[in-house]
């Protein structure tokens, strides 16, 4: 090998390294665009939370948050999710402009009390960790608005096929990162994208 | 020479084999646990903050032992105490579940994450399903 291509090779290779290492300076918007190319952010809803109160889109105005959907008898994935939801609620929870959203897949049971139960149960912090419930076409509709799967099926142990995504929404409502919410390595990075996401957010109120 | 090589290998074959069943002495608890309990009690025991108890470190655990066997095949609900937290959740029976196989998911709980509960054999299980209360 000649000494110049060693010396290329070693810079590519530091390049590499040190692209490797760095954190993602933004995160991509991931939401989807309308006819004239501009993304679409997360449509309004109207939900009501586990303490009764009226949950849409202006509760996260400003805010960051991570959708899921789950159901409080589900069987199967959902106390993994809600395992490394709380995983997510601990290491933000000194950063009030990090919230949680989850919404019952399962209306028809998952009344105001039994999710607040649940709520409480889990340790979810008032005000942060939202379980919502309301209108279940509205729900399902936002499942899609989420890239959620979520699918009555009644041939199902839960009665529902459901994918179990984690979403991130940014502050201006536009989709930014999602995850497995099973998987506990990809809501590791999830839990990095969240932290690109609010330097982010510290930097463009810096600069206005 | 070949005698050699061929002693050694088998001597080392059995060592390995003897390895990694010291290793992994529960296996099909392992893997009947991870299908059907992990999903709600967690691959470590640990339970879900106060909506699912724990069956590592779980005092229930230790003191039921007779009672196991009837909860895997029927479920239980109502309030349940698990190290001072009470717990109310139903969890339904797992009846796909063997005789034996539950007596190896009971001995893989009994041998993991820490727990030290002993054995139940088969014929203990078996006794404990014919008595099961109607509850
Ligand atoms: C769908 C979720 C779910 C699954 C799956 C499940 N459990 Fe449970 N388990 C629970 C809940 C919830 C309780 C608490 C019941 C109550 O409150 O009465 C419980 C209670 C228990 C208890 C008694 C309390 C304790 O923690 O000591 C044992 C033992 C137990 N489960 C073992 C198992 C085993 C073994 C399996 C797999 C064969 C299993 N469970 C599968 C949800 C589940």
């Amino acid at each position: 090998m000649r000494p110049f291509s060693k010396l290329g090779l070693a810079l590519s290779l530091l390049l590499l390294f040190s692209t490797a290492c760095q954190q993602q300076a933004e995160l991509p918007i991931l939401s989807p665009k309308d006819d004239r190319g501009s993304f679409l952010p997360v449509p309004d809803f109207s939900f009501v939370n586990q303490d009764s109160m009226p949950v849409s889109r202006a509760t996260f105005a400003g805010k960051a948050y991570v959708a899921d959907f789950f159901f409080t008898s589900c069987p199967t994935i959902c106390p993994v999710m809600a395992q490394q939801m709380l995983r997510i609620q601990r290491h933000f929870s000194g950063d009030s402009r990090l919230l949680l959203l989850s919404h019952t897949i399962d209306p028809g049971r998952d009344t105001v009390p039994r999710l607040k139960t649940y709520a409480e149960n889990l340790g979810a912090i008032p005000g942060k960790w939202h379980f919502v419930t309301g209108d279940k076409d509205s729900l399902y509709d936002m499942a899609d608005d989420y890239y959620n799967l979520v699918v009555e099926d009644q041939n199902l142990p839960d009665g529902f096929d459901h994918s179990g995504r984690f979403t991130l929404v940014g502050p201006k409502g536009y989709i930014r990162s999602y995850c497995n919410g099973t998987s506990p390595e990809e809501v590791g990075q999830f839990i990095k994208d969240i932290e690109t996401l609010l330097h982010e957010m510290e930097d463009a109120t810096a600069q206005h | 020479m070949k005698w050699k090589t061929l002693l050694l290998s088998i001597s080392f074959g059995t060592l390995f084999i003897l390895a990694s069943c010291r290793d992994d002495p529960y296996k099909q608890g392992r893997i009947l646990y991870q299908n059907f309990c992990a999903s709600c009690h967690m691959d470590d025991g640990s339970g879900l903050a106060g909506n699912i108890p724990p069956l590592a470190g779980a005092d229930y655990v230790a003191q039921h032992q007779e009672a196991l066997a009837c909860i895997i095949r029927y479920g239980m609900e109502g309030e349940v105490v698990v190290n001072g937290t009470t717990y109310n959740n139903p969890m339904e029976g797992i009846g796909a579940l063997s005789d034996f196989e539950i007596t190896n998911v009971i001995n893989y709980i009994n041998h993991s994450w820490g727990n030290d509960y002993g054995y139940m054999t088969y014929g203990e299980v078996k006794k404990a399903l014919a008595n099961c209360s109607e509850d």
